[in-house]
């Protein structure tokens, strides 16, 4: 019988820039982005919903675009820019989407907020939504179990007219 | 998730070579399906060959005036690109109605062609599946066969192919390039995907270490009488029960050329050329896209749960051609379906 050890890859050392800061780490091939955000730097805001790329939970921006991180294998984002919904206020102000999800009260158990915020960053980089029906289509990624959509459409579109 | 090795293939003779080694070794672009299979413990690879980093993201001009689009370019790019929404529009909203803003980020082009069923007995280990265990059986035949084929089927396996890309690029003649041990070659997309006969866990044509390097939209583009009409049980972000891609030319209300493929009811984008032959030349009438529709879907077999497909795919033909007529094409952002 082989020797196992033979077989468990060697820990990979990455490096990524996580909301600023350059971070290095070793990783597994296995262990997913989301894994590396939530275990490994201890950067929780992003969620594990579904870990199947079906709720949007866990949507990060790598490289400026929105991705699900729970799909994404950390040691092919060696070198990326990673934004997390710890990474969107800047010096002690909320991000306007923040703030307008506050404003409208845009969630209920809070738990899909971050990844629909994350989400939601994404689509006014991407600049292709112009009205609630385009929002609605391009935010379907990301699930609230809750039902604050109304409330989330409308949290968008204030942030959209004001950016 | 199991173990597995990791490489990263410096190019991709690398990565076909790296591939020869390992005959369990898979490829790795976007991985959004891949992950996802592993997740659930269906694909089992022993070393995943990162090809992400290779430069196959171009989209350029073909000496022909066609369009050569590299493997690896994101399906968001590819339809937010301005060559595509202005000469083959239909490619760009076949795109958009599949899967979500995130997953469009991360996808590749070649990885949406190597996208596998979503049918629910293949992923679930625990029941037979000839698809996952050649020669295990077939659970959907006599299960929860709703979303599953109702053309092309075999008795081992009744699984639709899940892009909508793909249907759009059946429609539009796509080529797809592909490079391997014993050199390049390049097949018709409609030839890429297999029926499921007696082999059902062969998706594809592609060959053991070969690795698609671009598809090739001809210079036909259709862009201003077409349609991209999907039909599922939400608004967004499901898989098409029936999906249809029309796309015409015409002179006055005549039909000078016509394309027509089927999404969600086959192991592989549904078209026909002998319908489309039969088309040209008629006048653009409900009547006549009625009889294209019954043309395209002879010999449509339903199992006891989707029998609904046969209708529903015939009224969405018919609709999707009378959208393209009107050069009214389905917005995937406004749902009402004119």
């Amino acid at each position: 019988m082989a020797d196992l050890t033979d077989q468990i890859p060697e820990r990979i050392a990455i490096s990524l820039v996580v909301n600023g800061v350059r971070r290095t780490l070793e990783v597994v091939p296995w262990t997913t982005l989301l894994d590396a955000l939530r275990d490994r730097l201890q950067l929780t805001g992003t969620k594990k919903g579904c870990d199947h790329g079906q709720c949007g939970a866990c949507t990060v921006l790598v490289d400026g675009r929105r991705v699900n991180s729970c799909l994404t294998l950390a040691v092919m984002k060696d070198g990326a820019e990673i934004t997390t919904i710890e990474g969107l206020a800047k010096d002690g102000t909320l991000h306007p989407l923040q703030q307008a999800f506050v404003d409208h009260d845009a969630f209920q158990c809070g738990y899909c907020t971050p990844g629909q915020i994350c989400s939601a960053a994404g689509l006014l980089a991407e600049g292709r939504a112009r009205d609630a029906d385009e929002i609605r289509e391009l935010m379907s990624g990301n699930l609230c179990r809750c039902g604050a959509y109304p409330n989330i459409v409308a949290a968008i579109e204030q942030a959209m007219s004001r950016s | 998730m199991n173990n597995f090795q990791y490489s990263r293939a410096s190019d991709i003779a690398d990565a076909i070579r790296l591939l020869a080694v390992d005959p369990s070794a898979k490829l790795i672009a976007g991985g959004t399906n891949l992950i996802d299979l592993m997740k659930e413990n269906v694909e089992r690879p022993s070393r995943l060959i990162d090809i992400s980093h290779l430069p196959l993201r171009d989209i350029e001009e073909t000496a022909d005036g066609g369009l050569r689009i590299g493997a690896l370019v994101p399906n968001s790019d590819l339809a937010y690109h301005p060559m595509i929404e202005q000469r083959y529009p239909l490619l760009a909203s076949a795109i958009l109605a599949g899967a979500s803003a995130q997953l469009r980020n991360m996808a590749s082009v070649g990885g949406n062609l190597m996208q596998r069923t979503r049918c629910a007995y293949f992923y679930d280990t625990a029941t037979p599946c000839n698809k996952r265990s050649p020669g295990t059986g077939c659970s959907a035949l006599d299960g929860l066969n709703r979303n599953h084929a109702i053309l092309g089927t075999s008795r081992f396996c009744i699984a639709t192919n899940p892009s909508d890309m793909s249907v759009a690029l059946a429609a539009l003649g796509a080529l797809v390039h592909i490079a391997g041990p014993t050199g390049a070659r390049t097949v018709a997309l409609t030839d890429f995907h297999r029926l499921p006969d007696d082999k059902p866990h062969l998706d594809t044509i592609l060959g053991s270490g070969e690795v698609i390097t671009a598809i090739e939209l001809p210079p036909r583009g259709f862009a201003r009488n077409y349609s991209y009409l999907k039909i599922r049980d939400r608004l967004s972000y499901a898989f098409a029960l029936v999906s249809v891609a029309a796309a015409l030319e015409l002179e006055g209300n005549a039909i000078s050329e016509a394309r027509l493929a089927l999404g969600g009811v086959a192991h592989k984008p549904w078209r026909s050329l002998e319908v489309e032959a039969a088309l040209r030349g008629q006048a653009a009438t409900p009547d006549h896209f009625g009889h294209a529709a019954d043309l395209l879907l002879q010999g449509a077999t339903a199992h006891s749960h989707n029998g609904f497909k046969i209708e529903l795919a015939r009224r969405a033909i018919v609709r999707t051609l009378m959208q393209a007529t009107s050069a009214t094409p389905q917005s995937q952002s406004h749902k009402k379906i004119a």
